[in-house]
Formats: structure tokens, sequence, C-alpha cells
């Protein structure tokens, strides 16, 4: 039988950050990374880096909807892909879980733990965080 | 020590699906099941797992490197291998020094987690355990199950200091009895239609909860709650009225009407909406069922803590108000019954 081709060692290797938005966070500065980096730009041989998990709250800048998806996406159409300014600082691209046209700029969201992806019916699934808007 | 919930916020309703297959007006009224729980696209067991487990953990607000053991129970775990407790521990923050397996016995499994995680804590082997019932159950189209097979799912964090409530007493009852099965690779179960009832749950609830009444020497009355599981409307007042509760006993853990059988969650979420609302001191008398066939039964004391630590996470009243209604085509959709 043929070996299916996986992406189990990339998708394994962000397990920290898909799960549970670990980043860093600069002791000497307080400035906050997402994606984590080793290095804080803003203070290099003085920095003092620390991992830091993120609440996951945050902040809708800007968003789009999609109905015409790639072949791992398309029976999730539509959804919304947001950048969402997280309360530490640092912008990702997300999905937002609502309704199309009931996402809004300046929304206010939160984490969730859903299925990003799977490599089909045989592959494995990529488990990770969306966000779904705070609602009141 | 502490307990979450987590249900999907979409709902079909029973008269709905009776629509699309002509069964007539009266199947929500049969069966005593109004609407049903509908995973969203991209939420499987693992999913509802994770949001019960954490809820859990945020109730009482506990370190959740002290978790020495994870097993989670369902009849829909997302790999047929691949433990769903390994997702969840490391979704939680547990550290990487815990044991897990997953568990499969049709709707009892989540009580049956339970009971591995007392063992373990009742031992001194583990400071904590994790227990997870938790289902996306599934029912082929037009088939009597597709009325009640819904999602949802609770997560009880088992210790032996700072209790909300405190298991005084376990029993169980297992016989070898085909009312409910799935075979490897295979979408949907089968089962043996009325012969699900009788047999399999009214035999198996009883006698579990019959022998533990009778292993305590206590009885009804000694109870202020009770909590069985729950398939459909009909089956727990039945059963309860033949052991001698009431129906105010069992009214506050009744939630099947509101969310469907919730397979490996309905028991535990059952019990979640008693502890949702029971005072300090008070019994909670508990009897799952698993086809196939067997019963665990519970007698549960509620301690002072409850009333600490029980808003620090939604209730399961919160999770059945926030219901968005679908239609079977949406529903389909959402349940992945759509085939391309």
């Amino acid at each position: 039988m043929m070996t299916m081709k996986t992406r189990a060692p990339r998708f394994w290797r962000c397990i920290p950050q898909r799960y549970n938005l670990i980043g860093t966070h600069c002791a000497a500065c307080d400035e906050y990374y997402f994606p984590p980096r080793n290095i804080c730009p803003n203070c290099r041989r003085d920095a003092r880096i620390e991992e830091y998990k993120f609440k996951g709250t945050g902040t809708v800048i800007t968003h789009t909807t999609i109905y015409s998806a790639t072949e791992d996406f398309e029976r999730q159409t539509p959804y919304n892909l947001a950048i969402i300014e997280l309360d530490e600082g640092p912008r990702l691209t997300g999905q937002v879980v609502a309704p199309p046209g009931e996402v809004k700029i300046g929304m206010h969201v939160r984490p969730v733990f859903r299925i990003l992806g799977k490599e089909g019916e045989r592959g494995i699934i990529y488990y990770g965080t969306k966000f779904i808007p705070v609602e009141g | 020590m502490s307990y979450g919930v987590y249900i999907p916020k979409y709902r079909i309703r029973v008269d709905e699906i009776a629509r699309v297959w002509a069964h007539g007006e009266d199947v929500s009224e049969g069966l005593k099941v109004f609407e049903k729980a509908v995973p969203d696209v991209d939420e499987d067991s693992a999913t509802i797992a994770v949001e019960a487990a954490r809820a859990a953990v945020l109730r009482s607000n506990l370190d959740p490197r002290r978790i020495g053991a994870i097993y989670v129970g369902s009849e829909s775990h997302p790999y047929a291998v691949k433990p769903t407790g390994t997702i969840v521990g490391e979704a939680i923050g547990t550290s990487s020094k815990f044991t897990a397996a997953d568990f499969e016995f049709a709707c009892k499994a989540g009580t049956a987690a339970v009971q591995a995680c007392l063992g373990l804590v009742a031992s001194n082997l583990i400071d904590l355990g994790l227990a997870i019932g938790t289902d996306v159950s599934q029912g082929a189209p037009g088939d009597a199950l597709e009325y009640t097979a819904a999602a949802g799912g609770a997560a009880y964090i088992i210790g032996s200091k700072d209790l909300i409530a405190e298991i005084e007493a376990i029993f169980s009852f297992t016989t070898d009895t085909p009312d409910f099965w799935r075979r490897e690779g295979m979408p949907y179960p089968e089962h043996g239609g009325r012969f699900t009832g009788e047999p399999a749950y009214y035999k198996h609830v009883a006698s579990a909860a019959l022998g533990l009444m009778e292993k305590m020497g206590s009885s009804p009355e000694d109870y202020d709650f009770a909590v069985f599981h729950q398939p459909n409307g009909k089956f727990p007042p039945r059963v309860a009225r033949k052991l001698g509760f009431t129906a105010e006993q069992i009214a506050p853990g009744l939630v099947v009407p509101w969310i469907g059988n919730t397979y490996s969650g309905a028991t535990l979420i059952g019990l979640a909406a008693t502890l949702d609302q029971a005072l300090p001191g008070q019994r909670i008398f508990v009897t799952s069922f698993g086809s196939g066939a067997g019963s665990d039964a519970f007698s549960i004391e509620v301690t002072d803590r409850i009333d600490e630590i029980r808003q620090n996470a939604p209730l399961v009243r919160d999770f059945i108000a926030g219901a968005k209604y679908l239609d079977y085509a949406m529903y389909a959709k959402h349940k992945g019954k759509l085939r391309l």
C-alpha cells in the first residue's frame, strides 16, 4: 500500500501555538510575541525572553468571508477569516466562528477549541484555536 | 473536585426530522424529546471533551499539572487508534506525567472513566484524575436513533481533597446483551428496536440501582435527587417510578428533552445539571446505562464547597438557553451526512 503524504511533523511542532496560543514575552521591555520569538528586536542582547500563554481574547481588526475555498476547507464554507489583535498586543490570522455578516471590525472575540482541518479521510486531524464573538 | 460541561449551541427540532421522513407529528411526544444538540462543522468528541475539561479546570481553579490520569469515554472518538485523552491533556495544559486511555462502553463509557479515576485516587496512585464522557453520536438517516442522537460532554475532576461532592459508594451490573452495537468501520450503529427497553435499559439500570441501595442499606427517600441515563424522555421517569423515586427527584437532571441523548455525556450532563442546583449536604443517586450492556450506580453527597465554585464556569442551563436552530439540510451539512 502507498504511504500517505502527511504533514504530521509540521502540525506537531505547532501544537503549543495552535492549542494554547503559547508565545513569548520580553520581561525587559514588556513586549509580547506571537508566534514566539527567541530574540527581542527591541532589547537585543539585553532581552529577557520568557514563555507566555496568551489569554486568547482580542479584537477583530479586519475580516473576510471565504465562499470558495481550497480543497482542505471546501466543506467548511462559508467561513470567516480575521486578523485579530490579542489583548496583549500581537496580531494573528484566525477563523471567527459566526454566521457571515455577523463579524464586525472592533468586535471582541474569545478562543474556542475546534478542528482546523483534516488530511482527508485517512490522515491526521488538525485541532487548534478559533475565535467566537464575546456575547453582550 | 470539579465538573465542567460543553453542549454545542446548534439544535434541530425532532419535528423537523419527522417532517423529512414523514414519520408523523407524534414522534416528539412519543420520545418526550423536543430537540437535540448538533455539533458545528468543526466540532467532534475531542473538541467537546477539551471544552468540558477546560470548564472543569476553570471552575475549581486548579493546576492541571496535578492531573495524573485522563480517561475519555465515547463511542465517537475521532480516531479509531490515537487516544482522545492525549489531545485533551495537551489542550488543558497538563504535564506529560499522566496516564491516559480511551474508554468505550456505548453510553456509559463516561461513568466507567469516573470509576477508573476513583480507583487510582482512592489507592493514592495519583493526585487527581480527569474523567470525561463525550459524544457526537450518530443515527442513520431515517432511523429511530436519528431523533435523539445528540452531541455534548461533561468532565469530572476526581480527587481526595477540596471536594464539592463525595462519591460514597458505587455498584455496577454488566451482562452480554446485544441491544445496540456498531461494527468496526461502519458509520452508523444498529439496534434491536424494542429489545433495547426491557432486557437492556430497564434490567440493567434497575439491577445496578437496587444493588447499590442494598449494599448501602439506603432507599430512594434518602436522596434529594436522582439521575438516570436518558436515551429519551420516556425511559428515565419510568425506571425512576419503578424504583420508587419521584418525578421531583429526577427533574433537575432530566435534560434530554432539550439536548437529546448525548450518549457518553448523557448521565454526566444530567449529574452536572443537578450539581448546578444542589445544596451542601444534599444527596444524589446516579445510574448510567451503556448498551451491550451495563450500568454504573453512584451514591453522592454534595459538600459545602459547591457554593464557592459553582458559578466559576457555565451551567447546563446556560448551554440550553443559547440554542440556534437548524433545518434538516443544515443539520446534514453539520453532521457530514452529505457525501461528495
